[in-house]
């Protein structure tokens, strides 16, 4: 109980480090919206995302209540982007998530295991950085077709490696430390010295570097979906709306510009978070001496 | 009554010899000061009484704490040892300490772990020992971090953490280096007086004369892995008998020379 409420504290201290920078407050910004649009959107948009409407068609901003006005088909371009954002979401959380996980553990595995097992987990790593991403999302989708899970899947798996070979120096660096050899001439064992030394120290370098794997999610789905090797064309996103508006780029320009900007956005509130955080869940780096 | 007593104590790493029989005995309450110049192996000696040697460091001879052989010992054994009847104070007080984690739980981690006190009961301990070791408002002082500390207030710090659960041997491996002159006094003073107190053995690893001179009446100099000679302190800087301790009073002459019209400044 005493240690929830612990917890609950030091949560609120970093909540607040982050916000209290402009940066900061900005990427929370864009998170949470991207995280509204994505909830909201599940039981309500202003148009059926789908529906086409031929007398509709070509609308501009804000002309019969289209906010953003409406394509070729009369699809409403605002509804289409709130639906978009679900499978934004989902790329940036599911690759995120993976990498987490996949990082430490290969990471962990690297560092803390004899010798011969630590040096073959390394050679693997490198040998599947070796490897882009993106051409692992495409062969992927040529196996298993092409949608949102092929998408997660590839970018998870690929920035997970990359994870692990940060994390790896990051986690030698760490149990190299004088504090560590301090910790064990004091008595704690190894299970003590990951839990109290080793965490807690990677976790700023983690969070930026997740912070990095989502905004790398969010342009990646857009890019492989644009490209036709992400989610079915009848599924809203982002990317298909760049792909099928961009032939009317010079009639009409703000088409490309709605789900482009959105992308940008978002982009840039992920890496603009992950550096707050980072900065936030440092003490050194926090601003205030002594609280 | 001896409490540590090391015989033959060889240390390698592949083929080379970097700690080449060392044998000393400490007795109980006892001070002895190990001086060297850096590469002599004296560091290293601290770590292997420890056990705290990298793995791939090949160990032989022996190494007795209360009469009881230490060396080929397994880690949990040794964890059971260490920050409980021997202690180390580190060099670089700032990196020695976990920066991610407040003062008071570094100075309380040890007795938790040890003493089996609880999260609250370790915290009093350690606000107590702070005030021992002379930090300034211990109560506040166990909240902070240890960027928050000046040198000196992070060093003893280590010291806290070091005598935190009372140890019979406190290894300490050039505990004033990284310090500046005046907060050295201070610190040694502080590590004499503990000492004193609570009848600890103390092992000063140092390569400075003047540092040593004021801690501990026994000396062994150190050079390339070997005991060079050991006795009396003023023996050894009477009538040094190796060619290499002339050598370490003549530099060091050199460098008082050289300081002193700096500090008549």
């Amino acid at each position: 109980m005493r240690r929830a409420a612990r917890r609950w504290r030091t949560l609120r201290t970093v909540a607040s480090a982050v916000v209290r920078r402009p940066t900061g407050a900005f990427g929370v910004a864009v998170a949470a919206v991207l995280v509204l649009a994505a909830v909201v959107s599940v039981w309500w948009t202003p148009f059926d995302p789908q529906a086409t409407d031929v007398r509709a068609a070509w609308l501009l901003p804000f002309q019969r209540g289209h906010l953003l006005g409406t394509d070729r088909v009369g699809h409403d371009q605002f509804s289409q982007l709130l639906a978009g954002s679900r499978e934004t979401l989902f790329a940036a959380t599911g690759s995120a998530s993976i990498a987490a996980v996949l990082g430490i553990a290969l990471g962990v595995t690297a560092v803390l295991s004899p010798r011969p097992v630590g040096a073959v987990v390394v050679q693997a790593i490198d040998l599947v950085i070796a490897f882009p991403g993106l051409l692992l999302a495409m062969v992927l989708a040529a196996v298993y077709g092409g949608s949102l899970a092929t998408v997660v899947a590839a970018v998870g798996i690929s920035a997970g490696v990359g994870v692990a070979r940060v994390s790896r120096a990051e986690i030698a660096r760490i149990l190299s430390q004088d504090y560590v050899l301090a910790a064990r001439a004091a008595g704690a064992s190894t299970g003590r010295i990951v839990r109290k030394h080793l965490l807690p120290n990677i976790a700023p370098t983690l969070i930026v570097q997740l912070s990095l794997v989502m905004a790398l999610a969010v342009l990646a789905e857009a890019t492989l979906t644009y490209l036709g090797y992400g989610s079915s064309p009848s599924t809203p996103s982002w990317g298909g709306l760049l792909h099928t508006q961009q032939d009317y780029i010079r009639v009409r320009p703000l088409l490309v510009i709605w789900p482009g900007l959105a992308v940008a956005l978002t982009v840039l509130g992920f890496n603009l978070l992950g550096d707050a955080l980072r900065d936030a869940t440092d003490p050194r780096l926090r601003s205030g001496v002594r609280s | 009554m001896t409490l540590l007593e090391t015989d033959d104590l060889t240390v390698r790493f592949g083929e080379k010899t970097v700690l080449d029989g060392i044998g000393f005995t400490l007795a109980a309450g006892e001070r002895l000061g190990l001086i060297g110049a850096s590469g002599s192996g004296k560091s290293l000696t601290a770590l292997a009484i420890l056990g705290l040697l990298p793995e791939e460091a090949q160990v032989r001879g022996s190494i007795r704490l209360d009469g009881v052989e230490l060396l080929g010992r397994g880690d949990r054994e040794l964890s059971r040892l260490r920050g409980n009847r021997m202690a180390m104070v580190f060099q670089e007080p700032l990196s020695a300490l976990n920066p991610l984690m407040r003062v008071g739980n570094q100075i309380g981690g040890p007795l938790r772990l040890h003493r089996g006190l609880s999260r609250k009961k370790a915290l009093a301990e350690a606000i107590s020992l702070a005030e021992q070791v002379g930090l300034p408002d211990p109560e506040n002082l166990v909240r902070a971090y240890p960027h928050q500390l000046s040198g000196g207030q992070r060093q003893r710090v280590g010291i806290a953490m070091a005598v935190a659960s009372r140890p019979a041997l406190l290894l300490a491996d050039e505990p004033t280096t990284a310090l500046d002159v005046t907060v050295q006094a201070e610190i040694l003073g502080l590590l004499d007086d503990l000492v004193t107190e609570q009848g600890t053995a103390l092992l000063f690893v140092t390569h400075d004369l003047a540092v040593l001179a004021q801690v501990v009446r026994r000396v062994l100099v150190m050079g390339e892995g070997r005991v060079l000679e050991s006795g009396s302190l003023e023996t050894i800087l009477r009538k040094p008998a190796h060619p290499y301790t002339r050598n370490l009073l003549e530099l060091a002459r050199a460098a008082s020379f050289h300081r002193a019209p700096e500090a008549a400044r």
